[in-house]
């Protein structure tokens, strides 16, 4: 057993930084008197989100650097149970970049009748965010299911926070129960896949499936892959196991709706990834049929929360169930290029995936700031809330049609880009169904995401009063539009660098 | 001279540039508005005339032609490829833009009818800023539809002309704007998906190509128009051969038949018509201008420049059906024009029938009935232009289009009536207008392959003169109803572009060869791959 030595602490530079904000925070949230603004604890969660973004970003520099040196890019920490990859760098970079937005466009829009104790949100999104980067670091089921339950517990806290809302209140509890039931199947899961292989790290599992376990053990391997999968489908509220979404993200106060949507989801995209492309790739074995059931699995898992996603928000009308429910059906797209499997053709589309979710990022988190300004004036979070937005509040109404035409895919958007790319390769492998399902409920999103455009452009609201945006809100509103018509007309040095840093064999296929 | 400068950019994006310009200028000056979008209105309409002068068939259009490498995007092959010499592996985006016989009148068409439509706004009185912000968006969409050689250029600019057609009606339009609105939307959403997903599959076989470098192999995929077309008919292309991007059978004819079906959608095929209904007779009458004179023609076009140059053998096999659907076109929609009582229903029906003659004319699949085509789509473009126009002007004046309302407007409006007239006659084929000509090329290039359906399709002719002089002649004469006694001639303003459009509609129908002169060369390459001894 290999044991954390002084100099590799470097190495978690960006976990140790979160901790180290969040317990500073805490304690001065506990110290200051009660007349200072809590919007100081904001803006302190939003340096330490920074400062640990810098060290990744440091992080994916000096892996560059042993990359041209003919040094792997990567280091393993712990036995390997730890990994600083460019992989996990770069999601955990989507983690913070997000989070810091997030917490950027609540300052000074939380009420204090709803959140009595504003420190308490800031400084619990912190927490979070390091249970995600665990996550996406992890290269044992040990870690990974650490890095899980830290993100779980704390959202937990965060949806509840709401203390006086009965809506928040059965939010958490149903997260909870929800929650609970898919870590129990991962769990679950996970158990039987060390009973197979005997290792909880994810190369030896990887190696020993590959060297004959499947073989003897085949139904072992197909229940410990379909329990895993059951408890991922449950947190990323892939149809049919998203029933709890809607709920949840009604109740959760919105920059908590908001971060559930893309950071959670994120991270847990990030496991689903890690396990999937360092076991369940048999490729070299004769054992290929499993490893095609698991991602025809998966293939359909995508498909039906497309479906379903879509088909399920066409007839709300409350914005943050619509939302949910849009994210049960991106959650199927962000699905498609795992389940594409690894062919000799098109050896990954995880540039193809992370382009749509950095995209996914900024129209989800600028569409939830633009309804932080809007239900601060009226006090409601139903569509209608936007009706003559183009008249109360013009810039705001053009941005958020910006962030609808990447909702729902059109150009020149990071959406429709990123729904082109995930397409492209859909296609490219011959898998049209799925191709033609996602253009199917793209069509279909249409008429939910226009909703918004109707009201905002052609319905008279109550009143003529102008909605007055607070400048913090406003900047991520208008820096999530931006971004979004960025990714839609320059969309290549994205992809180029994501391409030059990650590597299948190297952040996966290596010990 | 208009060589040497990226003039086909120039022509698509000055309105884009018109559009930005408007979004900063004062809410309320209306005036200067209006000014500056007929200024970035125009200036299109005036390169795209000089382009027209200066194109000369027998060399193409390939002095025009423009290509960048608009985005190159690395494809991961670090797991397979990387070991077998492939150095580099890339999905291309080009950005091309080019120009032949067959876009070239549908260019100047779009600067015709938008130009039109842009003086017909005078009527628009709400939103102005936000409306001609979107017109102008508008025609950067449909010039860069007929100006692209890059599908996923073209899908871009098709979508572009989706969303400020969305909000043009469904802002300004009548009652049952936003029902009209969202059909329009989901109606052409869908068909843009099926057009997609033709392309996508194009893109991943017939676009592939290799180029061996210094270093080792390059592969890469390509929408570029010209790619696609060279590899689909080399025999030893990569998407011809049994490879990775093998374009088989079955997939060949899934991308045909979904190509025809987005188009279909666009032109409209009946059945695939009613959204289309909606639209003519809720929205604003300038946007139906461009709707019915330039947007239907993307349909047109489309089904020309990926149904039959790409696919020939495959519409070769169909064109039975393409033939039968177009009669079924013609028929349906002469025989419910006839029964309407709302003048824009006529003209909406009316408008089925005539891209029924445009289908006829793809059918045939020989350079008359192709020429038929695109003149038909030319002529159609103008003369329901100039209707609408007409009823955006009565509308002004009497609130109601509805035949049965409407009367004796010729005592009153004698201009105006005279414009009617001559739309009329142009619209059911009287020779000497532009329509007639556009149905005689079709129904020649047809007759030789398909006389009896050829024969049925000019049955439809017969109720177009029932319609057209039943609705118009019950506006113009009879009684006139007393509330409209005191209706003024229309102004100037309303006056030049039924001027224009009319006078264009006898050029062209007097002297069509200023026309069929600049397509001449147009169909040569595709004409040439079809197998030999079909057709007329």
């Amino acid at each position: 057993m290999q044991t954390l030595t002084w100099s590799e602490t470097w190495y978690l530079a960006p976990e140790i930084v979160l901790a180290a904000f969040t317990l500073v925070l805490a304690i001065a949230d506990l110290v200051l008197p009660g007349r200072i603004n809590r919007d100081l604890i904001g803006w302190g969660a939003v340096l330490g989100l920074l400062t640990a973004g810098v060290f990744v970003g440091w992080h994916i520099h000096d892996l560059g650097v042993w990359d041209s040196a003919g040094r792997d890019p990567y280091y393993n920490l712990l036995d390997g149970s730890y990994r600083v990859d460019d992989f996990g760098n770069l999601l955990k970079l989507v983690f913070l970049g997000a989070a810091a937005l997030i917490v950027l466009a609540s300052l000074g829009t939380l009420k204090k009748e709803e959140i009595p104790i504003k420190g308490e949100f800031y400084y619990l999104v912190l927490p979070a965010v390091l249970g995600a980067m665990v996550m996406a670091s992890s290269g044992d089921l040990i870690t990974l299911f650490v890095g899980m339950e830290l993100l779980s517990i704390t959202s937990y806290v965060l949806v509840g926070i709401r203390k006086s809302s009965g809506l928040s209140g059965e939010a958490a509890f149903k997260y909870v129960v929800t929650g609970g039931t898919a870590s129990a199947f991962v769990l679950y899961g996970m158990s039987f896949l060390y009973g197979v292989t005997g290792s909880t790290r994810l190369f030896d599992i990887g190696q020993a499936l590959q060297s004959g376990a499947v073989g003897d053990y085949k139904a072992m391997v197909y229940a410990a892959f379909f329990l895993i999968i059951v408890g991922f489908a449950l947190k990323l509220a892939l149809a049919p196991f998203h029933a709890w979404a809607p709920d949840v993200y009604q109740g959760a106060p919105t920059p908590v709706t908001s971060f559930l949507g893309v950071v959670a989801k994120g991270a847990a995209f990030a496991m689903l990834y890690r396990i999937f492309m360092n076991s369940a790739l048999f490729a070299v074995s004769d054992n290929a049929q499993v490893r095609d059931d698991l991602y025809l699995a998966l293939a359909v898992l995508a498909a039906a929360a497309m479906i379903v996603g879509t088909v399920g928000a066409l007839r709300q009308q409350n914005v943050k169930r619509l939302l949910a429910l849009s994210g049960v059906a991106n959650a199927g797209i962000l699905l498609i290029p795992l389940t594409l499997d690894v062919t000799n053709l098109h050896s990954s589309l995880f540039s193809e995936f992370f382009y749509y979710l950095l995209a996914y990022v900024f129209m989800n988190v600028g569409a939830f700031a633009v309804l932080t300004a809007v239900s601060r004036e009226s006090g409601s979070e139903e569509l209608s809330a936007f009706a003559g937005l183009y008249h109360r509040a013009p810039w705001t109404a053009g941005a958020m049609t910006v962030l609808v035409c990447s909702l729902a895919g059109l150009p020149v958007t990071g959406g429709f880009f990123g729904k082109l790319f995930i397409l492209f390769g859909a296609v490219q492998n011959k898998v049209i169904w799925l191709a033609a399902i996602l253009l199917a409920t793209t069509v279909t999103s249409y008429y939910v995401y226009f909703k918004f455009i109707r009201q905002m452009y052609m319905r008279g609201g109550e009143s003529e009063k102008q909605v007055r945006v607070p400048p913090a809100v406003g900047f991520v509103i208008w820096l999530s539009a931006l971004a979004s018509v960025a990714l839609g007309v320059l969309p290549k040095p994205i992809l180029e660098w994501v391409n030059d840093l990650f590597s299948v064999t190297k952040d996966f296929l290596a010990p | 001279m208009l060589e040497d400068l990226p003039i086909l950019s120039i022509i698509a994006f000055l309105p884009l540039l018109g559009a930005l310009v408007t979004l900063f200028l004062p809410q309320g000056g209306s005036r200067i508005i209006r000014f500056t979008a007929l200024v970035f209105t125009f200036a299109p309409l005036l390169l795209a005339i000089a382009l027209y002068i200066s194109y000369e068939p027998a060399v193409g259009g390939g002095a025009f032609a423009e290509k960048l490498t608009w985005l190159s995007i690395p494809l991961n092959m670090d797991a397979g490829l990387s070991n077998n010499g492939v150095t580099s592996y890339r999905l291309l985006f080009d950005y091309r833009m080019g120009i032949d016989g067959i876009s070239l009148p549908l260019v100047l068409l779009t600067g015709v009818v938008s130009s039109m439509a842009a003086l017909a706004s005078v009527h628009i009185r709400k939103r102005r800023k936000l409306y001609y912000f979107l017109f102008l968006l508008l025609q950067t969409g449909m010039y860069g539809v007929f100006l692209a050689r890059d599908l996923t250029l073209f899908f871009i600019f098709f979508e572009l002309t989706l969303i400020p057609m969305f909000f043009l009606i469904g802002i300004w339009g009548y009652f049952g704007r936003e029902q009209a609105a969202n059909r329009f939307l989901v109606y052409n959403g869908l068909g843009s998906a099926f057009m997609l997903l033709a392309f996508l599959i194009l893109i991943a076989t017939a676009g592939f190509s290799t180029a061996p470098s210094a270093t080792g192999m390059q592969l890469t995929f390509s929408g570029s128009y010209e790619v696609l077309f060279a590899n689909l008919s080399d025999p030893n292309a990569a998407a011809n051969l049994n490879s990775a991007m093998h374009l088989s059978d079955p997939l060949k004819w899934s991308a045909f038949v979904l190509l025809i079906v987005a188009f279909g959608i666009k032109l409209p095929i009946f059945p695939l018509h009613t959204w289309m209904l909606k639209v003519h007779a809720e929205a604003a009458p300038p946007v139906v201008m461009i709707h019915s004179g330039i947007l239907l023609k993307m349909g047109a076009y489309g089904l020309i420049r990926f149904g039959a140059f790409l696919f020939p053998d495959q519409l070769d096999s169909w064109a039975p059906v393409l033939a039968t659907l177009g009669v079924v076109n013609i028929l349906y929609g002469a025989i419910l024009a006839c029964a309407q009582k709302e003048f824009k229903l006529v003209l909406a029906y009316s408008s089925i029938s005539h891209m029924g003659i445009v289908l006829l004319g793809v059918a045939s699949l020989n350079e008359t009935g192709l020429e038929g085509a695109v003149f038909q789509s030319v002529s159609h473009g103008l003369i329901s232009a100039l209707l609408f126009l007409i009823v955006g002007s009565l509308y002004e004046r009497t609130e109601t289009t509805r035949i049965d309302e409407l009367g004796g407007l010729a005592r009153v409006l004698p201009f105006t009536s005279g414009i009617l007239l001559t739309a009329g006659l142009a619209s059911l084929g009287l020779p000497g207008l532009s329509g007639f000509v556009g149905e005689l090329l079709s129904f020649m290039g047809l007759f030789d392959a398909y006389p009896w359906l050829t024969a049925a399709g000019v049955l439809g002719l017969l109720f177009a003169a029932v319609y057209v002089l039943r609705s118009v002649l019950s506006m113009t004469y009879g009684g006139l109803p007393d509330r409209f006694a005191a209706v003024r001639e229309v102004r100037f303003v309303e006056a030049l572009p039924m001027i224009v459009l009319t006078a264009l509609i006898v050029l062209i129908g007097v002297y069509p060869s200023i026309m069929t002169d600049i397509m001449s060369h147009g169909f040569d390459g595709m004409i040439k791959l079809l197998q030999p001894g079909h057709g007329g």
